[in-house]
């Protein structure tokens, strides 16, 4: 029964995306195309064939994005200049400026989620901060980051740290704090100490919150390392597609979308695996 | 008496202060008992009473507003490994086995000791509470008989001077709870632990206890009168109501719970009693037939 469930699902999964391959196909070809005018070719080739002719360039079709798919995953890491590099190496990079800002922000957010949670005079005293400061938009400290690192590459990572500390934060904070009292007494009963009593009474309890706390910073991690790197430039997923929209290949940027998709799935199914290493049952 | 007793409570009371400003309550106050080496204590009252707050400041884990706990010529200021609890719901940490529940409380009290002889020494323990086999398994996995047997291992591995316990049954249904009241008698005659145990169950106080504490209701609940248990130190489960003792003991505590516990400040004021030292009753069976009604106080 629970085979056929799945095949049931799969089944239904694959008539969705070939309906919408469908209507999107037709939705894009049913305009005809450009009548024959004559254009000049060398004209043509610099700014698009629709554009020679003055038209809009028109939106890809299925095919012609699955082809663009095919060479950028045929080819991932090529690099041709600045402004000419395999999408490979783009995700790469973003990939990593995520994980190093989201690092360093769970280096910072988990010791101190600790001490908030273990310390009702540091919650009082930090909570304040923490509410005005939780729901500034990350890139609103773009500006003040470029200014005093001077660097685009390290503003990113701080704006991607900034971004994912808060959730960390809070759920450390209320996963320790939220620890059951009678697990507490049973190590201050057995006299064991502050430091013991945090690593293997206080961490195990409070993992699962803290792990959450965790996958979603990594997907608000995701989603604004885009809009950073479209801002700073260079390299980067977010470059790349502000870049293929300033050459018009919207293939290239469907494509782009396609791939953040992905990578941002697949972020959260390794912390989500991560989760359920430190779960427990009552 | 020769013995100096293990504990000693004097003049204990817990106030809690009222909220926003309202009046505080005084849980309980005016306490005094002792617990002699190698005595099973248990205390009786009904819920509100503060049985709890009073087992967690004899644990260290809750202070007193008034008055002090002596453990062996000691002032209780902080929990201790000399002073195990077994706690009303289990309290074992569900990321660990119960290996590993028992190793941690294990170690705490031998830090010296190898992997080896601290996983030998829990095996002795879960050996003993018969759960050998299920060393690995996690308390998710345990029905809740097992998940409290794993708590009295746990007490019972750091071999501590005196073993508390708050209602460590109240939570098991009938059949499991006698089982485990069996094998607790059996461990503590055998390594003769000092033992102090809250509950409310009369069977179960009459099994166990040397001496059973009768508290008031609360507020301002009191120590009623300390009951000595006339029955033979090797009774057992399965012939104690066969004993002519058993009824009038157990009526006694019966007829506390149902009546006496409410109006006991009548009593208070009507005769001479003393908190520091409460009346001891040794309610036994009369040569002649009990009448069917208890006497009047």
């Amino acid at each position: 029964m629970l085979t056929s469930l799945h095949a049931r699902g799969a089944l239904l999964s694959i008539a969705i995306f070939v309906v919408f391959i469908g209507i999107w196909h037709i939705a894009v070809t049913a305009g005809g195309g450009p009548a024959g005018l004559a254009v000049d070719p060398e004209y043509a080739k610099l700014v698009g064939a629709a554009a020679a002719v003055g038209q809009k360039t028109p939106f890809p079709t299925p095919g012609e994005v699955g082809l663009k798919l095919w060479s950028q995953i045929s080819d991932p890491f090529y690099v041709r200049g600045t402004n000419d590099m395999g999408i490979g190496i783009q995700l790469g990079y973003s990939i990593l400026r995520v994980l190093m800002g989201f690092l360093l922000a769970a280096a910072v957010a988990i010791p101190l989620g600790f001490l908030i949670g273990m310390s009702p005079v540091f919650y009082r005293a930090l909570d304040p901060f923490i509410q005005v400061l939780k729901p500034i938009s990350p890139l609103a400290w773009m500006p003040l980051a470029l200014y005093t690192i001077k660097d685009s590459q390290v503003s990113s990572i701080f704006v991607i740290f900034i971004c994912s500390v808060w959730p960390m934060l809070i759920n450390t904070a209320f996963g320790v704090s939220a620890v059951r009292r009678e697990w507490i007494n049973v190590a201050k009963t057995l006299e064991v100490g502050t430091i013991r009593t945090a690593l293997h009474v206080i961490l195990p309890a409070a993992a699962p919150t803290i792990m959450t706390g965790m996958r979603i910073s990594i997907g608000i991690a995701w989603l604004v390392i885009v809009a950073a790197e479209m801002l700073v430039g260079g390299t980067g997923i977010g470059y790349f597609v502000w870049n293929e929209w300033n050459n018009l290949s919207l293939s290239s940027v469907i494509t782009a979308i396609l791939f953040i998709g992905l990578v941002g799935m697949v972020l959260d199914l390794m912390l989500a695996y991560a989760a359920k290493l430190v779960s427990y049952v009552e | 008496m020769a013995s100096r007793p293990t504990i000693t409570v004097e003049g204990l009371g817990k106030t809690f202060p009222g909220a926003r400003g309202g009046s505080a309550t005084t849980v309980f106050s005016d306490i005094y008992f002792g617990v002699e080496e190698g005595e099973f204590v248990c205390l009786i009252g009904h819920s509100g009473c503060g049985k709890t707050t009073l087992l967690n400041i004899l644990a260290g884990l809750d202070k007193p507003t008034a008055g002090g706990v002596i453990v062996e010529g000691a002032e209780v200021i902080g929990p201790s490994l000399d002073r195990a609890v077994i706690f009303q719901g289990h309290a074992l940490m569900p990321w660990l086995t119960v290996m590993g529940n028992i190793a941690f409380a294990a170690r705490s009290r031998y830090p010296g000791k190898t992997k080896a002889e601290i996983a030998a020494h829990c095996q002795k323990y879960i050996d003993l509470v018969h759960l050998t086999g299920s060393e690995q398994k996690k308390p998710s996995e345990l029905s809740g008989g097992m998940k409290q047997r794993v708590g009295i291992a746990r007490a019972f591995a750091v071999e501590p001077r005196i073993l508390l316990m708050d209602e460590p049954f109240s939570a098991l249904d009938a059949l499991t709870r006698g089982s485990l009241q069996d094998e607790l008698t059996t461990i503590c005659r055998e390594t003769h632990q000092t033992s102090f145990m809250i509950t409310h169950d009369i069977d179960e106080a009459i099994l166990l206890a040397d001496k059973i504490i009768l508290m008031t209701n609360g507020p301002e609940a009191k120590v009623c009168e300390i009951v000595i248990n006339t029955l033979p130190s090797d009774r057992t489960r399965a012939d104690l109501h066969h004993h002519a003792n058993y009824y009038p003991i157990r009526n006694h505590l019966l007829e506390f719970l149902v009546n006496r516990s409410k109006h006991f400040k009548d009593e208070i004021s009507a005769a001479t009693y003393d908190p520091r030292r409460p009346p001891m009753t040794r309610p036994a069976a009369v040569p002649v037939p009990p009448p069917r009604v208890a006497a009047t106080p």
